[in-house]
């Protein structure tokens, strides 16, 4: 055997990480001062597009993974969305005296346990779904197209049957109204909070993914799924936990949209649909660093394109999309495939 | 006889509307490396496939240690004591070179005593401990793909084209990386298409050809007739390097 100690050795060497995608966060931010004039404006479409891009986030991050794991497009993911705002505008005007009250504590002693039952019957739908209409066509990416949008349409239908065709008007609760006054600078309380859960969700994701040996191993099958099973793990268990969880995480930002919009109806996730698919085609399929940035970049776009030019602003995302993959073709951070 | 570690008998494998394997059958020994060696296409990979349960036979029966594991699943297979390492290496290149070796490790973290034997074998892995595998050379990624199969004792080991594009002083690395785990713990099959290190390290020996199996023997017996070696492989072993 080579008699070769450590000591022998060149120092260890270190990766350089891939931080240009990543400044194009701020780079956005800065280039849009100046076009938007107005510090105040610039600050408040800012918050307003970190919120809705971390919303997006929460609600993407779980489709991306399950993608990445499997190969499965699934576009029901948006049903998990709209049940997740209909759980928790249920539980929200169910408690009604509470979400009125001037107390913070009694305010959130009402949307926790909504957002805790929009998470926990989202991520059992998603457990039902993954095991009636997915496992079949694992695989099979035109059948999953057709049968997850299939069951979109019939979710979208029974929640009309359960909650009625009409849309549900939701009130924010006091302590989550108006809004921080800093100089002329006004920011919705409701994004600081929103800005909160989402990053708190990527800092958890991040940790689960890179400390724990589940989250190597969803790493790991992301890239190379067949490898995983031959090192003698079970990859499609680890795929059901992936899809139970991002169905969850799609609960929370379907709550978290709900409150935001403060009216639930039942195409509520197939119309955020089309912006979760462009933040993980932007991100690299996948990649949730990647979808991290993405949803970023599309918030912050939405909103500010949406000050500067309303008329463009509906196609500002899918212009952003079309130019980022002529600068990375398999998104901001692919994902290394077999 | 003392029965054979992993033996294949009538095994056929259909990958889509293809029949690739015609009624593979031969032994592997215990204790030592065997070569499975054959043309391009004579359906190698299929076979080390087919065996991890990658591609499920259609016929035919493969036996580990006498039981029956052809219709189990891979990752079923993989915990009976078989590490598979691919003709790609199939490194997880978005891990670091560490993370790599923690996953295969399914009964925990590496034993210090096996990384300091992996680490003297293939110091490159030290060094790039903290390295996404993807940035590593050629040589460094095979080094880290067998490291990966023997992170833990396996009984045996599935190696498809080892030496394929590598250099010749990481060949050399890699005949005495083998020698040292079937003298030690582990029983190899190796497909290779390089004869010389196929000459120097096999113990036995089986040839495909268009999905079959059409000779098994040892290789002290099969590196001496080269006219056999001629008929079954095209060319002799001494003429390849």
């Amino acid at each position: 055997m080579t008699d070769a100690s450590i000591t022998d050795n060149p120092p260890p060497v270190q990766a350089r990480r891939d931080i240009a995608p990543l400044l194009l966060v701020p780079a956005l931010v800065i280039v849009s001062l100046p076009l938007v004039g107005s510090p105040a404006s610039w600050l408040t479409l800012t918050v307003a597009g970190l919120a809705m891009g971390l919303m997006i986030f929460v609600m993407a991050s779980g489709l991306t993974l399950t993608f990445g794991l499997m190969d499965v497009l699934n576009f029901g993911h948006g049903a998990f969305i709209a049940v997740g705002a209909f759980v928790a505008a249920s539980v929200m005007l169910a408690m009604g005296p509470w979400m009125a009250s001037d107390s913070l504590w009694l305010n959130l002693a009402a949307v926790a346990p909504a957002v805790l039952a929009a998470m926990a019957l989202s991520g059992a739908l998603g457990w039902g779904f993954e095991r009636v209409i997915v496992k079949p066509v694992y695989g099979q990416h035109l059948k999953q197209i057709l049968v997850t949008m299939g069951g979109l349409i019939v979710a979208e239908q029974l929640l009309k049957v359960v909650w009625g065709p009409d849309q549900i008007t939701l009130t924010r609760p006091p302590a989550l109204r108006g809004a921080f006054i800093i100089g002329d600078v006004a920011i919705e309380k409701y994004r600081v909070l929103a800005v909160a859960v989402g990053l708190v969700v990527f800092v958890a994701m991040q940790l689960v993914l890179s400390r724990t040996r589940i989250g190597l191993l969803v790493r790991a099958g992301v890239e190379n799924s067949e490898m995983v099973e031959a090192l003698g793990y079970r990859i499609r268990r680890v795929f059901v936990g992936v899809f139970v969880v991002g169905s969850a995480l799609a609960g929370l930002g379907g709550a978290l949209w709900a409150l935001y919009q403060e009216t639930v109806t039942a195409a509520i996730g197939a119309q955020v649909m089309v912006l979760i698919f462009i933040v993980i085609i932007i991100g690299g399929l996948g990649s949730v660093g990647g979808c991290f940035v993405g949803a970023l970049l599309v918030g912050l776009v939405a909103n500010y394109v949406g000050f500067l030019a309303p008329k463009v602003a509906l196609g500002s995302n899918i212009l952003l999309m079309a130019l980022i993959l002529l600068w990375r073709p398999q998104g901001l951070y692919p994902v290394a495939k077999r | 006889m003392a029965e054979p570690l992993l033996s294949l008998r009538g095994v056929e494998t259909h990958i889509g509307r293809y029949h690739i394997l015609h009624g593979v059958a031969f032994d592997v020994p215990e204790g030592g490396l065997t070569m499975l060696l054959g043309r391009n296409g004579a359906g190698k990979t299929t076979t080390l496939r087919t065996i991890m349960g990658l591609w499920r036979a259609s016929a035919g029966e493969v036996r580990f240690d006498g039981r029956d594991i052809t219709r189990l699943q891979t990752a079923d297979i993989a915990r009976l004591g078989i590490a598979y390492v691919p003709e790609s290496m199939a490194i997880f290149a978005d891990l670091t070179v560490q993370e790599n070796l923690v996953l295969a490790a399914r009964g925990g973290p590496p034993r210090s005593e096996r990384l300091d034997r992996i680490f003297a074998r293939f110091p490159a892995l030290k060094r790039f401990w903290t390295l996404p595998a993807g940035l590593l050379s050629g040589g460094q990624k095979q080094m880290l793909a067998v490291a990966r199969a023997i992170i833990e004792p396996r009984r045996l080991l599935l190696i498809d084209e080892p030496t394929k594009g590598l250099a010749p002083a990481i060949i050399a690395n890699m005949i005495e990386a083998f020698r040292e785990l079937k003298d030690s713990e582990s029983t190899l099959l190796v497909v290779e298409q390089n004869f010389a290190f196929a000459r120097r390290l096999g113990d036995t020996v089986a040839v495909m050809d268009d999905g079959r199996t059409v000779h098994s023997d040892t290789m002290q017996t099969f590196a001496a007739d080269t006219a056999l070696q001629q008929h079954l492989l095209g060319l002799g072993m001494d003429t390849h390097q």
